[in-house]
């Protein structure tokens, strides 16, 4: 694995509390896995840093490297690696992800 | 190259022998599938891990030769 990379991705998760690694940008997204954690994300009012692996084909791989997990979407708070786009979705319907978020005291802004 | 519903579960079934395993293929194309996945392998493990499992049963279709494959995994309601 490129180390090189794998630093790029753990500074990123460090220093955002809320990452998500998709294809195409929050507004645009390129795929519909991607869009459906936007989605969530966006009804919650959570404020993440949206990250295009399209853009650069070595974070596309370092990420999955790095989570050992291989698919994009990947979504991280403070650090972690929670999931991907059924995971998410699994969990923001069950309330466990609004529990997470809130533990992790990410400021939050439900869609009225 | 797509992958059958068959041969999906049979390398979960590899990995994991007391899975059960359902496999939807949602759109009928042999290419996006929902698979759930039922197993006492799963307990003491968070969702990140289950799922893990999974992928690693596939050894590394999941992302190449299987573009999609939506997972549910679960403990049998007695574990």
């Amino acid at each position: 694995m490129d180390s090189h990379v794998t630093e790029r991705i753990r500074q990123e998760v460090q220093s955002n509390d809320v990452v998500l690694f998709m294809k195409g940008t929050p507004v645009f997204p390129q795929c519909g896995f991607s869009a459906a954690v936007v989605q969530v994300l966006s009804h919650l009012g959570v404020k993440f840093n949206g990250i295009d692996v399209l853009q650069d084909p070595g974070l596309r791989q370092g990420v999955k490297d790095f989570s050992n997990w291989p698919t994009v979407p990947q979504l991280y708070v403070k650090g972690e690696f929670v999931g991907g786009c059924d995971i998410v979705r699994e969990m923001f319907q069950t309330g466990e992800l609004q529990g997470l978020l809130q533990e992790k005291g990410i400021q939050n802004q439900p869609a009225a | 190259m797509a992958m059958s519903p068959a041969e999906i579960e049979s390398m979960i079934k590899a990995a994991i022998p007391d899975a059960q395993v359902n496999i939807e293929d949602l759109r009928g194309d042999g290419d996006h599938y929902a698979a759930y996945v039922v197993s006492t392998a799963f307990k003491g493990k968070t969702r990140v891990q289950q799922h893990q499992m999974i992928y690693e049963a596939l050894r590394g279709r999941m992302g190449n030769e299987l573009h999609a494959l939506a997972l549910q995994t679960s403990l049998p309601p007695d574990a």
